[in-house]
């Protein structure tokens, strides 16, 4: 059973993915659309860390920034070309997690959530102040990507870019959760104790996929900077984290198509609710507050679980 | 040859000795009993074991080996698995998972072939599922196989730790408290379940208050009160013996 879900729901995203542009009537459409898929992809890398592995992170939007704010410097100051300098950003992103994670990870539940609030707050911070580098609260224009002499131009190709790397991301997800180191994950949830005694290695499982889900921000925050054109430090503030925190939650935790589906309502939500304008906000943080009051496992397990308890009546 | 050998185990909470000056060895292919009152020592025993806690002062030897400074997943990987007392399943996972939870140390842990879905990774997984399936057999589970664990009654998740704790596929096997919150007809098939472990050739160590089970199924006992020990040997020595009386009737001998 687990299996055709598996590939059914890969097929299913896969078909929304490419029949969704039809429904696009302008290139503002396809921008928004980028969004949502962005911010899917790094919720389906935070999911694995807060909804299976069960840490918090409240500093993820920092490795988003030093993954844009990489590319756009070793691009623009450095002349690296987009590809490689993604590459070396993640890869930088990947070694300060592994460094910041081996101690803080030690931290569980709110001591966790403040001191990767601090590396995130920190590294706002620290974008902000550095202007000489970073351009400081002005920003700094990012060229577009360019891969051997072929040039990422228009929404409309970063859509498709964007479309593929999101069933890249699920299918590598998906991967994962139901593998032997997936299940350390979930049991390191579960009971840590109880999996350390039969030979799960908690601590380092912990930071491993720490910082796998940073260099998924960082990647995704590469490919942003160059898509926009344009960053600011507020790319990495901490509004972002708890942004991408409540799209995994809203979607539902240990859920990795209810990522998807929390990131793409949460980044279509403030438009559609454009027509409520000054109370946007307002509405926003009611219907939050709703659905953790009345679906507290978030959006797909709730929807999934009724489904169950229908199927089961009949 | 002993398989695990305690020497002169000391472990101080705050200034109180919950064990104190402790020594016994423990020999390959036996069942064990640790027995006490109440807040003898014994579960802080197991977890100084365990490598739970560290000991203030005194030696464990595992394999002749000393275990200090080992965490309790590098113990499994030697062959040291444990139960607990309060149940520590993972109950966001199905049954069978819990169980290849504890197979893990048998598999590839690495992070990349997991992410790709290696055939290797699958095969290994797919063999791993129905070792674990026939190891909830073998405690009695076949009826949970598809269950989740959240699902399960007390009695069956005790059993499912041992289900767990054996996939590791361990030589000395700890259970703390197996028998406790069950009734008189469950507590006998753990007892069942305990006997055919010891058959297999695993090494069994437990800590259990239900008197009956310990003398029916020990090879040898150890009595223990404050963190001392009171006394050790056979079933009917440790029963005979009158310092053991005391402690538990309040007596004085």
């Amino acid at each position: 059973m687990w299996k055709t879900a598996r590939i059914g729901g890969l097929a299913a995203l896969a078909t929304i993915l490419a029949l969704a542009p039809l429904g696009f009537p302008n290139a503002y459409f396809y921008d928004v659309a980028v969004k949502a898929l962005f911010n899917a992809v790094v919720c389906v890398g935070l999911n694995l860390l807060i909804g299976y592995a069960g840490q918090i992170s409240l500093g993820h939007a920092g490795f988003f920034a030093l993954g844009a704010y990489g590319s756009a410097i070793l691009t623009s100051t450095y002349k690296v070309a987009p590809l490689p300098a993604m590459l070396i950003s993640a890869a930088a992103v990947g070694l300060l997690a592994y460094l910041v994670g081996r101690p803080i990870l030690k931290l569980k539940g709110h001591y966790l959530a403040m001191a990767t609030l601090g590396i995130g707050i920190i590294i706002h911070i620290v974008l902000k102040t550095e202007a000489r580098i970073t351009g400081g609260p002005d920003g700094m224009s990012v060229d577009p990507f360019s891969l051997m002499g072929f040039t990422m131009m228009g929404d409309r190709m970063w859509y498709w870019a964007a479309a593929g790397l999101l069933v890249l991301t699920v299918w590598l997800s998906l991967n994962l959760i139901d593998s032997p180191v997936g299940r350390a994950l979930r049991a390191v949830h579960g009971s840590e104790v109880g999996a350390e005694v039969v030979g799960v290695d908690t601590s380092s499982y912990k930071v491993m996929v720490f910082v796998v889900s940073a260099v998924f921000a960082s990647l995704v925050g590469s490919l942003f900077a160059h898509k926009d054109g344009f960053i600011t430090p507020d790319i990495g503030s901490f509004f972002r984290s708890v942004e991408f925190v409540v799209m995994v939650v809203l979607g539902g935790m240990a859920s990795t198509f209810g990522s998807v589906i929390g990131a793409v309502i949460l980044t279509l939500l403030p438009q559609v609710l454009t027509f409520v304008e000054d109370y946007e906000a307002m509405v926003l943080g009611g219907i939050m507050m709703g659905m953790m009051i009345f679906l507290p496992k978030g959006l797909l397990p709730a929807v999934v679980s009724q489904f169950r308890k229908r199927g089961a009546a009949r | 040859m002993s398989l695990l050998k305690v020497e002169g185990l000391s472990k101080e909470f705050g200034g109180i000795h919950a064990i104190e000056d402790l020594s016994f060895t423990i020999n390959p292919g036996t069942i064990h009993s640790i027995i006490g009152p109440n807040g003898a020592g014994k579960t802080t025993l197991f977890n100084l074991i365990t490598a739970v806690y560290t000991p203030s002062c005194g030696k464990i030897l595992f394999d002749d080996k000393d275990i200090a400074g080992k965490k309790p997943y590098e113990l499994a990987a030697m062959g040291m698995s444990r139960t607990f007392q309060n149940l520590q399943i993972f109950f966001n996972m199905p049954a069978i998972e819990n169980v290849m939870v504890g197979h893990h140390l048998h598999l590839n842990r690495r992070f990349l072939p997991s992410f790709l879905r290696l055939p290797s990774v699958i095969r290994k997984d797919r063999e791993c599922r129905d070792y674990c399936a026939s190891l909830m057999e073998f405690v009695g589970l076949a009826k949970y196989v598809t269950a989740d664990a959240a699902q399960m009654p007390y009695g069956a998740l005790k059993r499912l730790e041992i289900a767990r704790a054996l996939a590791a596929k361990p030589r000395l096997l700890l259970l703390d408290e197996p028998a406790a919150g069950l009734n008189a007809t469950e507590s006998r098939e753990i007892d069942e379940v305990i006997k055919k472990v010891a058959q297999t050739g695993v090494t069994v160590v437990l800590v259990e208050h239900d008197m009956k089970m310990v003398m029916g199924i020990s090879d040898a006992i150890l009595a223990i009160d404050y963190g001392r020990k009171l006394a050790e040997g056979t079933p009917a020595e440790v029963r005979a013996n009158p310092d053991v009386v005391a402690a538990y009737l309040g007596a004085h001998a």
